[in-house]
Order: C-alpha cells, then structure tokens, then sequence
C-alpha cells in the first residue's frame, strides 16, 4: 500500500510541473497550448544534455531553458504580434515533437543518467507518510516545492496578487501602475521552465531515457488538469495525482486482463478528459452553484482575461 | 477567425518561406548530412518517377479532405481538434462494411465510403453536441474522443476483429480485394480517391464563397452572440460545421484503411488530422489555398522517407519544415499587422 502511494506520487510529478507552470502562465492570462510539444523537446534535450555531460542537473537545466524558450515565442506571439495564442500554441507543439524525433534520433534506446534516490533524513523515518512523500528524490520534492511556493505565490504575496490582477483585469492593473505585458513574459516564461522541468523529469526521472514519442499526450493531460483544477495550484496538483492514481491502476490491472494490455495505458488519458468533461458539464455546474461545498470544491471560473491580448491605447 | 496565413501579396511574404528553408537546411548540416543533397532526394523522393507522383498525390488525398473539412469548423470559429478521431472513426465504420458486407465491388466501395461519411460526422457530432449541450471546450472534448476513437480502434484490432490466432497492433485481416478502392495503371494512382477530393475540395470553396450557409456561417464563428441576435440558430449551425468536417474526415480515414492499408490499422490517420490544421492554418482558412498547400506537404511528407532510406537520417524533418515554415508564415503575419497598425497611428483595436 505504502509502496502503491509512493508510486503514484512520483509517477505524477512530471505534471505537477507541467501543470503548475501552466497554472501560473494562464493565472497571467497566456495559454501557451504547446505543453505537447514544450515537454517533449524538453525531454529529448535534458536526456541528451545530461548523456553528454554526464550531469543531471545540466539536464534539466537544459530541459528548462527548452521550456522557456518555447514559452517566450508564445508570449512575443501574443503580447508583441497579438496573435491568436492557440494557433501559435498548436503550431509549437507540432514543430517541437518533430524536432525531437529529428534532433533526439541519435540517442533512442541510449542508457543515460538518472537523478538519485535521496531520502530526506529525519521525515522519511515518520510512519507512513515517510514512505510515501520523503523516500523519493530531488525531482520528485522539487514537485511539492512547486505546487507549496506556487499556491503561496500566488494567494498570500502582493506579487501574486498583481499576477492575478494581470490575468483577471488587465486594465484596471495597468491603471495602478502594474507592468500588465512584462509580467506577462515573466510568467509564461517561468511556466515555460517548469513545463521544460517536467520533460527532464520523465526523461531522467519518470520514464528514463528517450523514444520518439516518448511523452506522447501528458502535454494535453496537463492542459486539461489546470482546467480541471480551476486554475488552482492545489486543486490542479489533486489533479495531477489523480492522474496518476489512473496510471498506476491501470498498470495493475494489466495482468489481470492481458488481453487489454494495450489498452489498459490509454484508460487514464480517456477517464482524465472525461472528468474534465463533466467538470465543464452544465448540468454539473449548475449543481456545483446550489451547493456551497461543491461550489469551493469545483468553480472553475477561468481569468477573466485569458487568451486575449492587451494594449494601452 | 482573424487573417493569418499565406494568402496577400508583395515580396515580404517570402521571406519567412525562405527562412524555413534555411533552419532546414542548417538542421540538416546539424544532424552532419549534406543540405543540398538531401534537398535532392526530397525533390527526387517525392516527384522523380510516376510511382513516386502517385505516392505523393495518394498522401495529398487525406490531406486536402480533412484540410478543407477543417476549413468549414474554423469558420464557425471552432478549433476541430477531434478531426484525428473522426479519420479513424471514419475508418472503423468502412471495416465494418468491409468485412461484414457481401456484395460486388462497385457497391462494396460506394458503400464503404458511404459507412465512412456517416461514421466521422457521428464521431464529430459528439463533440460538437459535448460543445453546444454541455459548454465542453471542443478542444478538449475532441482531445477525448481522439483518445476514445485510437482506443477503440486498437481494442478492435487485437480483439474482435484479430487476425487469425495472433492478435497484433499491426492490424486486422486485409479486406477482400472487392472492397479495395480502385487504383490505376502500374504506379497505382489512386484516380477515384484523388476525385473525391477535389470534389470535395471545390464543393467546400463554392459552399465557403457563394451560399446563404457559408455567410451564416461565419457570421457564427465572427460572434455567435450577434448571430444569434440576428436570428441564425446556431446550435444548428455549429453542429453542422462538425458533422460536414468529421464526414471529411471520415472519408479520408476509409480511403488511408480501403485504399492505402487495405486493413485496419490503429495509425490510420497518420497524423493527418492534426497536419491538417497546419495546413489551414497556412492557408490563412481559405478554401482556395487549401489544394497547393496540402500538395506541398503532401511531397515533403512522401519525399523525406528517402532521407531516411539514403542518408539514415529520420524522416521526421519533413514534419519539421513544415511546422517552421507555418511559424514563421504566421508570426511573420501578425508582424506586419503591428507594423501597419503603427503606421496608422495605433488607432484603438480590440480583439480575442
């Protein structure tokens, strides 16, 4: 049981990355729609940075600046050229997973580098709890940092607090001085990072190594799971494990049902969308505003200014 | 949809073709084969011999089907992401025919191509219903029931419809020979496909530019509200823009299965639907671009297999030039709006 838990919550760490990275970017009101692709590249890079030097940490490195890389043509697209963000986006993926088919073709199959086990000192001996969060490694807490800062960021500093003012109303923001379009970069460029983190995290962590095709649709599950989460950092990381909750019983059936082994891996993508389904659902909607509880627990109201594009003019 | 895309005029527009080809070309010394060389064997690769022209123009088919079913969902302002899962449902409904059904050739292939039709305009009409009932973004909607419909497809091929005593991705059964779509001479053009698609090509241009449908239909993807207000239904209208694209697409996914494959196969879209989108991004959502730009791609697509075979090199830098050269076409659009728009005084503009 404890082993289970302790899978799950690795296996779900690449997209509390990805996800969270898009939370902060579409908190500022830039969808950057080539998670697909961003996580890809970023994999195929961090797993051949870190090969060549024999440095983890260079991979990800690498993996991040990929990331960003990314993330800054989709925000120069959106804030400079005003065009629509998810053409670009869309664009972006498809050029990035043929990229890293193209670029990685060299190290497919290649044994590489892999982060560390590392358990933390004292809080892995606690019961239970030890076993699952704190016996893992520097990518796997990296994780819990992410959702923690993000979800302070956010909420408790007046930084936050302008980030959300960007997102939700651009211009009332610009009125009290808020640089609405540098922060703008800043935060798809940041979220761009942490969507390249995450493909170092299953290159060199979740899912060692490289394939073409290797992180195929986590890119499109981290999209749905910020949508899922309601654009909350907390509620998209329950998502992300979710998820990997999904992943890993679907693993465990597979003896179960050889005769679904191929199958079974494509459940949690199919069962994750469709959650998200029901989330945007009218009738679900409707039930979630009766209902005090529900409604904390699923409003899912985007910023208000999301995918658009501002100008003082 | 606001303009983006090829279509204008002036010298400037080559530009961003020419730096596609140039970041090819500096990939191609990256990855330590000879550019112009390789350059050859596209262009060889891809038109240097009749077979290699029927190859190209049997690649061009799915293409231009599924590019100008896209046409018509983004003038109703939808983003048909589904389309990859309307080729295989598509494809799905034309095995069954093909093998359930008795009948002569004739009728056999009409009635494939019909099952076809009808089975991607269902699959799209799911997400086109997810979008108007349940308020589900159709990108994410037509996201799971791609999942759904490669799902399916594999349960069925390593399920009922296995080959005998092995079960393998690698598909069912070949079809009976009656329901082959028809192919000509020894290079195996495929005539009737290629006939079906400009048809359906021309039929889209015509219903975009000269009927009451397509100017309703625009006026939706512009501002459904105001369409509403002006009294075009357009729940009516949304879903119409769906099931004509997903029995586009269902159409191009029984020609990949009864005329390419001959079997069902779990890639039976072969990443059409998705290349799709590129091409109508890049034909700026016009119909009468749709036929050349799809060709274009179509011939890089088929001439890289020859990188692959000649130089060892992965075959994958035809998806690559493509999606530069739309990068570039697209940013470099948006950056001659904002130069116009300066010169203009940077008058007030709105938009999403």
């Amino acid at each position: 049981m404890e082993a289970t838990l302790a899978s799950i919550v690795a296996a779900a760490s690449p997209l509390v990355y990805a996800a969270i990275g898009e939370t902060i970017a579409e908190k500022a009101g830039v969808v950057n729609l080539s998670l697909e692709g961003s996580i890809m590249l970023s994999a195929m890079t961090g797993f051949a940075v870190a090969f060549v030097t024999g440095s983890v940490l260079m991979g990800f490195l690498a993996a991040a600046a990929v990331g960003m890389l990314i993330a800054a043509v989709v925000a120069v697209a959106s804030i400079e050229l005003r065009l629509n963000q998810i053409a670009v986006g869309f664009v972006l993926t498809l050029l990035a997973i043929e990229l890293s088919s193209f670029l990685g073709d060299p190290y497919v199959g290649q044994p590489g580098q892999q982060v560390s086990a590392l358990a933390i000192p004292v809080l892995s001996g606690l019961p239970v709890l030890g076993k699952v969060l704190f016996d893992h490694n520097l990518s796997v807490y990296g994780s819990y940092l992410a959702v923690l800062a993000s979800y302070l960021f956010i909420f408790r500093t007046r930084r936050g607090l302008e980030l959300q003012g960007v997102g939700e109303r651009p211009e009332a923001a610009f009125a009290r001085g808020i640089p609405v379009n540098r922060l703008r970069y800043v935060y798809t460029m940041v979220g761009g990072a942490l969507a390249g983190i995450a493909g170092a995290a299953f290159s060199l962590d979740q899912k060692l190594g490289w394939s073409e095709g290797r992180t195929s649709n986590f890119g499109w599950i981290a999209l749905a799971i910020v949508i899922f989460g309601g654009w909350h950092p907390s509620r998209v990381a329950f998502g992300a494990y979710l998820f990997g909750l999904l992943q890993t019983a679907a693993l465990k059936l597979q003896p179960v049902f050889p005769g679904l082994s191929q199958i079974l891996p494509l459940l949690p993508f199919v069962l994750m969308i469709f959650a998200l389904v029901l989330v945007y659902m009218r009738v679900f909607r409707d039930l979630a505003d009766r209902h005090p509880l529900l409604r904390g627990l699923l409003s899912a109201d985007p910023p208000s200014a999301l995918g658009t594009s501002f100008h003082r003019e | 949809m606001r303009p983006l895309g090829l279509p204008g005029s002036a010298a400037s527009r080559l530009l961003p073709v020419v730096l596609a080809l140039g970041v090819a070309l500096l990939l191609l010394k990256l990855a330590g084969a000879p550019p112009l060389e390789a350059m050859r064997l596209l262009v060889e690769g891809s038109v240097g011999s009749s077979a290699k022209v029927s190859d190209t123009l049997a690649a061009w088919v799915p293409l231009a089907l599924v590019s100008a079913g896209l046409v018509i969902t983004f003038a109703a302002g939808l983003w048909n992401i589904g389309v990859e899962g309307q080729i295989v449902a598509g494809a799905i409904a034309a095995t069954w025919v093909a093998r359930e059904v008795p009948g002569p050739a004739p009728l056999l292939v009409a009635l494939t191509l019909v099952a076809g039709v009808v089975g991607g305009a269902l699959w799209a009409l799911l997400a086109g219903v997810l979008r108007t009932r349940g308020r589900v973004n159709e990108i994410f909607g037509g996201l799971g029931l791609d999942f759904v419909a490669s799902g399916l497809a594999i349960f069925l091929i390593i399920g009922p419809w296995k080959r005998k005593g092995i079960a393998s991705t690698s598909g069912t059964e070949l079809f009976r020979p009656e329901t082959w779509l028809p192919t000509v001479g020894p290079s195996r053009l495929p005539a009737l496909a290629i006939g079906l698609a400009v048809a359906a090509v021309i039929l889209v241009f015509l219903l975009m530019r000269g009927t009451l449908f397509g100017l309703r239909l625009k006026a939706v993807g512009r501002n459904a509200r105001s369409a509403h207000l002006m009294g075009i239904p357009t729940e009516r209208y949304t879903l119409s823009a769906f099931a004509l694209c997903g029995a586009l697409a269902g159409l191009a996914g029984t020609i990949q299965a009864t005329g390419v494959f001959h079997k069902l196969v779990p890639a039976v879209s072969g990443g059409y639907g998705f290349l799709g989108i590129l091409v109508v991004l890049l034909a700026g959502f016009r119909a009468s671009w749709i036929a050349p730009i799809a060709l274009f791609f179509a011939a890089i697509a088929v001439g890289s297999t020859q990188l692959s075979l000649r130089l060892d090199l992965d075959s994958s830098l035809a998806g690559v030039l493509q999606g530069v050269l739309v990068l570039f076409v697209i940013l470099a659009g948006g950056w001659r709006v904002r130069r116009s728009r300066a010169r203009a005084g940077s008058a007030p503009q709105e938009e999403a």
